[in-house]
């Protein structure tokens, strides 16, 4: 392997925290296989930049061209694409945040590359890399390399941890103009509507989740009240949203979002295989269901065994007591 | 209207799923095999543009002579045409979109739309890299589609809320539940499914880019650890998540 390329993105005046997961996952397959690495970024800031030199990278190459002002994922990804040619570049890693699960397979096709998505895990083994990846949901594992000389991956968000690097590196940086035109930008964004004040499960680090045992909308104040306290996101299992109590955003499942924060509360969920599917990663899980029997116990760390709406206000209030 | 949807044959997601004897694929036997969940979005949508704006929808899958079950399922939910390209069991996503983009470029489509995902591999990639190989826009996670004066205009799914894109068409869409409610097949039109012809085409064969080492059942091993519901249980619950797990 030649070179690694990162594909770096930035959020206010830093690096996404995604970012920094690539970045320092890179870092170890790099120093492993003594293998160079650059980032990418688009329009960067000085800020975001000095970043990305506390946590290791020596040199980023920053985009700029007047087109860029768009945001496109066709645009992105040939820019992603020039900059790997020019760098000579080999691996490229993308967070597999929305925009790095698009842009990631477009720059594998333009370089005839190999491509894994939605990697937990990235070795460096015999000359290559090694990656595993979530299949059936999670359901189960598999581990996978590319045979192809290019290869392009893509990293599950909040999996990978993110560390500075222990050597102060002074970041290069390398201005690019990557040759645009229109035709590049046949889709563009023309609007975004965050969702505000309300915390993505996508992105939460912690995230409790309410079931049928829930009985209906009306008493989803439980949960929320809850996820508050912990400053975590509310889910839902697919029950409750196919019964139109909560968005489909909230639901995490095969058929929803797939996570893995730091602690998974299930609340009055019985545990069906596509629940699980979409939440055995998480690091910590605690289940509250009044049937000792439901399958959510089995993949447990901490269960209670009984009535949420009885548990749910005490548990709200001990952890309280303990935050402060 | 010229519409393709690209669909798949995926274990239903209710099965139980576990690793075959030759340790890199699941044991398939006893599995309930199903269109994929996401591509029923997409079937649905097409029906609904060609009933708002007339053409053809034609669904395509890309599989083995098994295959021919998820078409049938197609063809009772109304899509006017199927076609199998009918060789060896995919185990390569670039062998999937090769021949996925050979027929698009046969038929020019004005809109091509596939499941967010399939079920199986979970790689999120077929609308980008299909994309890619006809030089064409696509929108992935798409719950809203506006089809009007030669352009979509879609609401995806981001990180924490969603982004409205614009493309220009023809272009492919990658659809997540919400976008519609799918039908179900009438029992009449299931029957009448049955003897509809189903166009067979030979693969392209590719070099695979990517080879599958093995697979395992993911094995976190949790603590396990069952209390009551006793105040007592809720103390102790909170003191365990705070001094042994350290996550609050």
């Amino acid at each position: 392997m030649k070179k690694i390329l990162v594909y770096l993105e930035q959020q206010k005046e830093s690096l996404k925290r995604t970012s920094l997961e690539v970045i320092t996952a890179a870092r170890t397959i790099a120093s492993n296989g003594n293998i160079p690495i650059v980032g990418v970024i688009i329009n960067g800031n000085p800020n975001a930049i000095k970043v990305a030199g506390e946590y290791g990278l020596a040199k980023i190459i920053n985009a700029k061209h007047t087109l860029l002002e768009k945001t496109s994922i066709m645009g992105f990804s040939n820019v992603a694409y020039q900059v790997a040619k020019s760098e000579d570049a080999d691996v490229v890693i993308f967070a597999g945040n929305a925009a790095g699960m698009e842009i990631a397979p477009r720059v594998a096709v333009k370089m005839e590359a190999g491509y894994i998505c939605d990697c937990v895990g990235l070795e460096f083994s015999d000359g290559n890399i090694v990656a595993s990846k979530p299949v059936y949901a999670g359901k189960s594992m598999i581990t996978a390399k590319i045979d192809s000389e290019n290869k392009v991956f893509s990293l599950r968000p909040n999996v990978f941890t993110s560390s500075k690097s222990d050597t102060v590196v002074n970041c290069e940086i390398n201005d690019f103009s990557p040759e645009l035109t229109d035709k590049d930008f046949k889709d563009i964004v023309i609007n975004v509507m965050k969702n505000e004040g309300k915390l993505d499960v996508l992105e939460a680090d912690v995230i409790v989740s309410g079931g049928r045992g829930i009985k209906g909308p009306e008493n989803y104040h439980l949960i929320e009240t809850l996820a508050n306290t912990l400053g975590g996101a509310v889910g839902a299992s697919r029950a409750v949203v196919d019964a139109g109590w909560r968005p489909h955003a909230e639901q995490v499942g095969q058929t929803g979002k797939t996570v893995s924060p730091s602690l998974y509360i299930a609340c009055g969920i019985s545990g069906a295989v596509q629940h699980l599917a979409g939440m055995s990663t998480s690091k910590t899980i605690v289940a509250i269901n009044k049937d000792k029997d439901a399958p959510i116990f089995k993949v447990t760390d901490y269960g209670i065994v009984g009535d949420l709406f009885d548990v749910l206000p005490k548990l709200n209030e001990k952890i309280k007591s303990i935050l402060n | 209207m010229n519409i393709l949807v690209c669909i798949s044959r995926v274990p239903d997601t209710a099965s139980r799923i576990l690793v075959g004897s030759d340790g890199k694929n699941i044991d398939t036997q006893g599995i309930k095999f199903v269109v994929n969940p996401y591509d029923e979005f997409a079937i649905e949508e097409g029906l609904r543009l060609r009933e708002k704006n007339g053409g053809t929808v034609t669904a395509i899958v890309v599989g083995t002579e098994a295959s021919k079950d998820v078409l049938r399922t197609a063809l009772a939910m109304g899509v006017d045409k199927a076609v199998l390209v009918k060789g060896k069991e995919p185990d390569d996503s670039f062998y999937v979109a090769k021949n996925l983009a050979e027929y698009a470029k046969g038929i020019s489509p004005d809109l091509i739309l596939l499941g967010r995902q399939s079920v199986d591999y979970d790689s999120r990639q077929m609308a980008s890299a299909l994309g890619e190989l006809l030089g064409l826009p696509s929108i992935s996670v798409v719950s809203k589609l506006t089809i009007e004066n030669g352009k979509a205009t879609a609401e995806k799914d981001i990180e924490g809320g969603k982004e409205v894109v614009e493309a220009s068409l023809p272009c492919l869409i990658s659809c997540q539940k919400g976008l519609n409610d799918p039908r179900y097949p009438k029992l009449p039109d299931i029957m009448k499914a049955k003897s509809k012809p189903i166009e067979e085409i030979v693969p392209i064969e590719t070099q695979n880019k990517v080879t599958i080492l093995g697979m395992s059942m993911p094995s976190k091993k949790r603590v396990g650890k069952i209390l009551g519901a006793e105040d007592s249980d809720i103390d102790e619950l909170v003191k365990l998540l705070h001094e042994e797990a350290k996550v609050i």
